[in-house]
């Protein structure tokens, strides 16, 4: 690693007069995503103004508010719908949307499978923290099997979804998922998935020791990270793996990468078209 | 590259930002900084340092900053001091957050 320009970089596109230090508890993942969020954004050299960041409802909804961009804090579940209707008015805008996995695979489910079959031309940060966060620790789609929580006391019986492999089904053109631990692959990740055309999807690992971890084995925020740390392998060294050591294991890296058009191009083409057609 | 850099860095954190999680404490290769009573991550062994930047990474408070010793530049004033951001609104969260957690603070704004 050469130049590090953490903080003083990160300071540069935060909202300084909104409250600070941010709402995030000790040890949260979500505030470290948004420092990698801001990097990436910095390393490709967008302009502020052609910048817009959707936000959800939850905990991870707050990222919007702190960040210098244009910003929406949209209802819970709905932020793919409305990053939809700002990226199809100004397609030349780069619209990201932030999402927790209760926001984006719980109530907004449909939502996220839509957007990846159409192809819009977004990119998703899904913050899974296995748990809803702000509303007191309930279970959500991503609550592993037999883990504890708000409302599963004697432990979770529901299966879990993949997200990658929902949105891989869903035919998104760009799909990752990384750790807040591995924070340069996580750059990496959200850097190529704003450049990439289409819907691009980051599902990022982060922990949430409050609500997640209490109720499980983890005794501190440091325990949660060395969990990442663990447990969040490259999917080469996961694919090596024989089928009783990748149990717990998380495969990361980048699953899917096409570079078919965004619906937002095709459109714009179209209409072009019909217009000169007149 | 770790012995060249040794000792060459200055590490700063702000502890009105520093909530106390603990990972840079944890995590830093060279047990730069400790955990104090009062709950803040400081800097106990500066010179020990070897600018790899996890913590300033992983820090999800922004409360970390690595810098070459060299480099006169000013730290961001707007840290430095309470007073540039609102007084007020800044004090009453961060003892908030200090204390353990801020859940009840987060779940206000549901
Ligand atoms: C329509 C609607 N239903 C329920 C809620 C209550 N609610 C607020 S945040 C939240 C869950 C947030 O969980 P997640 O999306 O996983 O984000 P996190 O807080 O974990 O980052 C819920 C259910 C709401 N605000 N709106
Ligand atoms: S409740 Fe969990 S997700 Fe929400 S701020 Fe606290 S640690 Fe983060
Ligand atoms: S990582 Fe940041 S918030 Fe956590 S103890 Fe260290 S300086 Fe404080
Ligand atoms: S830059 Fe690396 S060696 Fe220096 S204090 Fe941070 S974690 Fe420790």
């Amino acid at each position: 690693m050469n130049e590090i320009q953490g903080t003083q970089l990160i300071h540069k596109y935060l909202r300084h007069n909104k409250k600070f230090p941010h709402v995030f508890c000790p040890g949260c993942g979500h505030g470290i995503v948004l420092g990698s969020l801001v990097r990436s954004i910095d390393a490709l050299g967008l302009a502020k103004d052609d910048v817009c960041i959707v936000a959800g409802i939850g905990c991870s909804g707050r990222l919007a508010v702190y960040v210098d961009f244009n910003t929406v804090h949209t209802t819970h579940g709905r932020a793919l719908t409305f990053a939809t209707g700002i990226k199809m008015a100004r397609p030349e805008m780069n619209v990201i949307v932030v999402m927790g996995d209760g926001d984006s695979m719980a109530i907004g489910g449909n939502h996220l499978i839509h957007a990846a079959r159409r192809n819009i031309g977004v990119t998703a940060l899904i913050l899974n923290n296995n748990i809803y966060g702000m509303t007191g620790g309930q279970c959500s789609p991503t609550t592993p099997s037999g883990s504890f929580s708000m409302t599963s006391p004697y432990g979770q019986m529901e299966q879990s979804f993949d997200c990658v492999e929902l949105c891989r089904a869903a035919k998104a053109n760009y799909v990752a998922r990384g750790s807040v631990f591995h924070v340069n692959e996580l750059d990496k990740m959200v850097t190529e998935a704003i450049s990439n055309p289409g819907f691009g999807v980051v599902e990022i690992m982060t922990p949430c020791f409050t609500q997640f971890g209490r109720k499980n084995k983890y005794k501190s925020p440091v325990e949660m990270f060395n969990y990442l740390k663990k447990n969040v392998i490259s999917q080469e060294r996961y694919n090596d793996l024989s089928e009783s050591d990748r149990d717990g294991k998380i495969p990361s890296g980048v699953f899917v990468k096409k570079s078919e058009p965004g619906i937002e191009e095709k459109y714009y083409a179209m209409a072009r078209q019909v217009q000169e057609g007149i | 590259m770790s012995v060249k850099r040794k000792g060459k860095s200055k590490v700063t954190i702000f502890p009105d930002w520093c909530k106390g999680c603990g990972i840079c404490a944890a995590f830093c290769p060279s047990k730069v900084m400790e955990l104090s009573e009062q709950g803040k991550a400081v800097v106990v062994r500066e010179e020990e340092c070897v600018h790899c930047g996890f913590c300033e990474l992983h820090c999800p408070d922004f409360a970390i900053m690595v810098q070459p010793k060299e480099d006169k530049e000013e730290i961001n004033p707007k840290l430095s001091t309470n007073k540039s951001l609102d007084n007020k609104e800044q004090s009453s969260s961060a003892t908030e957050s200090s204390s353990g957690t801020s859940s009840s603070q987060v779940k206000e704004d549901n």
